[in-house]
């Protein structure tokens, strides 16, 4: 909310520095967001006198003038305006100065070939206004020479931030209220003058719907002239809020708003028909607001509304067609109290935000309905003229005091500040809070924020100083801290470790991605898909890390990187119990462009390969603690994967721990990246808890004989897999044989057709005795044995 | 001169001339072979009476090691030649790049969580999480704010068609608190928790993304007020600063989930046109930055979660971890975060061995 100082003062009596009002405001909980000095605006610009005008030699439309500045000689200024004549007062902006409206530094120029040495201004030129049909015209007895920020008593200008729950500020008396309580001035507030009303309102005024409108109040003003604007005082005040004039009773009913936090409603008489009446709107009503959109109500929004259809959607916005206008000459004046909750909702709906709907949802003074409407009345009279009838009131405001039984030794007990008594009542005193001797605090009813004793407390800190609170330390327990994390968070943290240890980079992408990229990646699974996403990219929650990764990839390549290794630990997001999700932890990892670049020892550059993306899965797995030995590596690792370079890795047969591989030709058709690139997804759930504590490995010590080394060549069946080989061979001697591991494989010349060659270097580690020969041919023969048993030979 | 010492001399000064190991290897066969003179010197010692052998026998020996001595002595000559020579042919240029390990990296948002998590660890509190998908009863409601409660309106929500099993709207968290309520739910009190996760707005602009990440605080015991949420804001900030001058201002403020609320500037120093945090905010050349959101939690949300608020009472805060990563770490645009750009990561990324602790500092130097 922005106002004035000037404004400010009219509510409080004080000689505080703007600086020393921003602190307090701070201090209070009224954050300030800026103060804006119109007087730097307007630097630059004086008063000045023109003494002589004649036309321009060169052009039809201006006239060349001799301006008196009050110092030296007068300077010959060019000016196009139509009101500019010998002996007027106005403002001239020297070189130098800066024009307000546009930004433009005036400069010393030549204008048709006539030297002009500055601008005399227009109201909206110094944004004083709107008007722009010719020059400001000072009065008389303005003072030639005199800086016309000075002359024009220009006030700095608050812009506040007024927090939801206060309401009762967002009009500048609440502000100075606020600040008399904390010390900055002497509060005054404005008593309504007493209306000298004639006859009875003609309008009948009624509540039809006294949930959402449970005060309704009003009165008819004859005679007033609408085609004046509002005053110039008020009019500097509405523009220094942000508030364009418009005219004298519109501005009248936003100045009882700004400045008393106040809305209310101003129709024209004659195009009212009937009772005006407060009521449900009937389903697919529709009424053209002021904003000249229409809009399509239902039963649940409250109107005013009359014989001919609704007026007014209530507390958020008045309708185009009964609002006043210049030709109005007689006005109902509207003030009500709507129900804050229904307001909100009604907004919503309709999507419709706006000044009143503002104060109405968070709630106006129901106390303030008779006095407001006076002010407003008296506004009105005293700037349009006209006649007020009597005051017609319908319903009545929800007014009843809250109690609050307060003891103000939870101040301490809270706030951790220790307040004496008579300080806390006086603050809450100040604040206009009624304090019994037992402390039953009665609350002005336009504090609908407190509900308990602790916004009270909250009131005694902020008003004597929240900064004040001294620091206590937490108790701690005896000792050193206490590991806390879980085993998930220890399982993450080292991963996050391993991977960048490993070489790759970790990312953060989006949760949400494009739904056709998440459904390429759903794998049948039910997407959470968001009903109001930002944008169509940011649609559906990603069910994979991949397509995220492959996107960075992307970009890396279109910025010409020559390759990127990325991973990310985050959420994959299905489906869960009861409707709610199920999150899953999960590390992705892509590999795409250049495994390495090309060199003068290697040569060209190297892709990377799908045993790259298994490497990476069998650290990183090992990594989270995963029985790496045992995992079995198996097929459907997923549609988005390559049907024959993919794999997943298991545990049993139905715990996939993690799924590998090159990407599809069509998954990166599909994300326009080239490939190959590579994948890797380990599912951080599935992986089980380590069991058992303690620190202390099992125990070991080196043997003391050396292992040997036996080396077999088998020819297989060009489909086995040689994983399944090297699970026979070490199968055949689970003693003896503590390595077996593929050094070649081979298929071409030599090996027959439907075959390959597969070579295996055995480890065998002697127990207390060295092997005899025998032994060892005995363990070898096995293992040819076992080997048959999946179709392999022995190569002669 | 004796015959033994003439041949002796001869046979070293032949030694030394020999011009390679071929050579050297005639002369040893020469002088020490089967039918070499010394050798065949040394068979007359068997021949002679004791007394001739007593005398003679050390000349014939002392003879026989110099020329031992010396061609060994040669032939280690020859080698060394010959291995400079070798190695001489072995040269590499250095110059050369060699094979060059790729350079992994840890995200400052992850290494910012994992300084969070150590210093928290020291003051008692343990790391908590909750899901990102969740209700409207838990991200609003349990925290006070009611369906048609304005500040609702003001989060920027993004919603789910969906609803759960008891009618409440899905919706992506807004905040980090709902994991105040859960963990209150599942844990009881006394309890000291950090949830730091994603969180989601639907808000873009240079300074928004429409995801980011939260760190929420949450203290529930006995005895706890305001003087020990700012002793812990301060104590907080200072250790991952690393300094011991930051100056914290508190100023009143409203969320509807606590009750008294304080936001929390931080001073801050204008060094070379960047905001420093530390040194009081109001002194010459500082400022104030607002940093956190917080307070002493509202009874009502004590309630919502099932504890009694007359024996329950503590506080609540929030803050951005994004924007505690580029205040501490200097990045200036939130959206690069999410952007996954090689360059960016390399640039602002943390080595893996950057694992913060308190022994060597919870931050990582540049």
């Amino acid at each position: 909310m922005k106002f004035s100082l000037e404004w400010l003062k009219y509510f409080l009596e004080t000689d505080a520095s703007a600086a020393d009002i921003a602190a307090a405001l701070n201090r209070i909980g009224h954050e300030v967001e800026g103060i804006e000095d119109p007087a730097e605006k307007l630097s630059g610009f004086r008063v000045a006198k023109v003494l002589t005008a004649a036309k321009h030699p060169d052009a039809d439309k201006l006239q060349v003038l001799t301006v008196d500045t009050g110092e030296g000689d007068p300077l010959q200024v060019v000016c196009g305006a139509p009101n500019a004549r010998a002996g007027m007062k106005g403002v001239l902006g020297l070189p130098g100065a800066v024009v307000p409206a546009n930004g433009m530094e005036l400069r010393k120029s030549a204008i048709r070939g006539v030297e002009s040495n500055g601008m005399m201004c227009s109201v909206r030129e110094l944004e004083l206004g709107e008007e722009h049909d010719g020059i400001i015209e000072l009065p008389e007895d303005a003072p030639v020479g005199q800086t016309f920020a000075e002359y024009h008593d220009a006030s700095p200008v608050f812009d506040v931030a007024i927090t939801p729950n206060r309401p009762d500020c967002m009009g500048v008396q609440g502000i100075a209220r606020d600040l008399a309580a904390a010390g900055l001035g002497t509060f005054k507030p404005v008593e309504a003058s007493e209306i000298v009303a004639s006859g009875e309102c003609p309008v009948e005024i009624r509540t039809d719907d006294p949930e959402g409108c449970p005060a309704f109040y009003g009165r008819v003003i004859r005679g007033v002239d609408n085609t004046k604007p509002s005053p110039e005082w008020m009019q500097r005040r509405l523009i220094a809020a942000g508030q364009r004039p418009i005219s004298a009773l519109v501005d009248a009913t936003n100045y009882l708003m700004l400045a008393f936090g106040r809305p209310a409603h101003v129709y024209d008489l004659a195009k009212l028909s009937g009772a005006v009446v407060a009521r449900r709107a009937k389903d697919g009503e529709t009424v053209e607001a002021l904003n000249e959109k229409t809009y399509t109500l239902d039963d649940t929004m409250t109107v005013i509304a009359d014989d001919n259809g609704v007026h007014d959607i209530a507390g958020i916005m008045g309708g185009e067609h009964s609002g006043a206008t210049t030709s109005t000459t007689d006005v109902l004046l509207e003030i009500a109290y709507f129900d804050p909750e229904r307001i909100g909702v009604t907004g919503r709906k309709l999507g419709l935000a706006s000044d009143a709907r503002t104060r109405f949802e968070r709630g106006v003074d129901p106390a303030f309905l008779d006095d407001g409407l006076a002010l407003l009345t008296d506004l009105i009279v005293k700037t349009c003229g006209g006649t007020p009838t009597e005051v017609v009131r319908a319903g009545t405001p929800p007014t009843e005091a809250k109690t609050v039984k307060f003891d103000p030794e939870l101040t301490e007990r809270l706030g951790g500040i220790a307040v004496s008594q008579d300080e806390q009542r006086a603050i809450l005193t100040s604040l206009d809070f009624t304090v019994g001797d037992d402390w039953t605090v009665t609350c002005p009813p336009r504090r609908h924020d407190i509900e308990g004793p602790a916004d009270l407390v909250e009131e005694v800190v902020r008003i004597h100083g929240i900064d004040n609170v001294e620091s206590t330390p937490l108790p701690r327990r005896p000792g050193v801290a206490l590991p806390t994390a879980t085993p998930l968070q220890q399982v993450e943290r080292k991963l996050r470790r391993a991977a960048a240890a490993r070489g790759l980079n970790e990312a953060i992408t989006w949760s949400f991605l494009p739904t056709a990229e998440a459904e390429h990646f759903a794998d049948g699974a039910e997407l959470w898909v968001l009903d109001n996403p930002i944008s169509e990219d940011m649609k559906a929650m990603r069910p994979s890390l991949i397509p995220g990764l492959l996107s960075a990839a992307k970009r890396n390549a279109d910025r010409g990187a020559d390759g990127a290794r990325l991973f990310e630990i985050g959420r994959r997001y299905f489906r869960g119990k009861d409707g709610a999700s199920d999150e899953k932890p999960t590390l992705g990892v892509v590999l795409s462009g250049e495994k390495t670049p090309r060199g003068w020892a290697s040569g060209k550059a190297a892709k990377f390969d799908a045993y790259d993306a298994k490497a990476e899965a069998m650290a990183l797995l090992e990594a989270a603690g995963a029985p790496v030995a045992n995992l079995m590596v198996m097929g459907e690792a997923g549609d988005q994967f390559h049907p024959g370079q993919s794999a997943t890795l298991r545990l049993g047969p139905k715990n996939v721990l993690a799924r590998f591989g090159a990407i599809h030709p069509n998954t990166l058709k599909a994300f326009d990246i080239d490939g190959p690139v590579m994948a890797v997804e380990i599912f951080l759930d599935a992986i089980p808890a380590k069991k058992g504590g303690g620190f202390a490995r099992s125990a070991y010590s080196p043997p003391a004989l050396q292992a040997i080394t036996r080396d077999f060549a088998f020819l297989v069946p060009a489909d086995l897999a040689a994983g399944d080989l090297v699970k026979a061979v070490r199968g055949s001697d689970k003693k003896a044989i503590v390595d077996a591991r593929v050094f070649d494989v081979f298929a071409g010349q030599g090996v027959p057709e439907g075959k390959k060659s597969v070579a295996v270097e055995v480890v065998l580690q002697p127990g207390e005795k060295s092997f005899t020969d025998e032994e060892i041919k005995a363990i070898s023969d096995n293992i040819v044995k076992n080997a048959a048993k999946q179709g392999a030979e022995l190569r002669g | 001169m004796t015959d033994l010492a003439q041949l002796q001399s001869d046979a070293l000064a032949r030694i030394e001339a020999a011009d390679d190991a071929e050579a050297l290897e005639a002369l040893r066969i020469e002088f020490l072979g089967k039918q070499g003179s010394i050798s065949a010197l040394m068979k007359t010692l068997g021949k002679m009476t004791p007394e001739e052998r007593q005398e003679q026998a050390p000349k014939i020996q002392g003879a026989r090691t110099a020329v031992a001595d010396a061609i060994t002595a040669r032939k280690e000559a020859f080698e060394a030649e010959e291995l400079e020579r070798k190695l001489a042919t072995e040269r590499l240029d250095l110059t050369l790049p060699a094979p060059e390990a790729p350079k992994g990296s840890v995200h400052p948002v992850s290494q910012v969580m994992d300084e969070l998590a150590e210093i928290f660890a020291d003051l008692g509190f343990s790391v908590a999480t909750g899901p990102e998908i969740e209700d409207d009863w838990h991200n609003f409601t349990a925290l006070n704010m009611a369906e048609t409660h304005p500040a609702r309106a003001m989060h920027d929500t993004f919603y789910f068609p969906d609803r759960d099993a008891d009618g409440n709207r899905m919706l992506l968290r807004t905040h980090t608190s709902p994991v105040q309520i859960r963990s209150m739910m599942k844990q009881g009190a006394p309890i000291r928790i950090i949830a730091p996760g994603r969180v989601y707005r639907s808000d873009s602009d240079a300074t928004h993304t429409p995801m980011f990440h939260q760190v929420e605080g949450l203290v529930i015991d006995k005895d706890i007020n305001l003087g020990h949420l700012k002793w812990t804001l301060e104590t907080f900030l200072k250790a991952f600063f690393e300094r011991d001058d930051i100056v914290l201002r508190l100023r009143p403020s409203y969320f509807p989930f606590t009750e008294p609320s304080v936001e929390v500037d931080v001073g801050w120093k204008d060094v070379g046109g960047r905001r420093v945090l530390g040194g009081d905010g109001d002194a010459p050349g500082h400022g104030w930055m607002e940093l956190l959101g917080s307070g002493m939690v509202n009874r009502r949300v004590i309630e919502f979660a099932g504890l009694d608020p007359d024996e329950w009472q503590g506080f609540a805060f929030g803050v951005g971890v994004d924007r505690l990563a580029m205040l501490k770490y200097g990045m200036d645009d939130l959206r690069a975060f999410f952007d996954g750009d090689q360059r960016w990561l390399d640039h602002y990324g943390f080595s893996p061995f950057d694992q913060p602790t308190l022994s060597a500092g919870v931050g990582a130097g540049a």
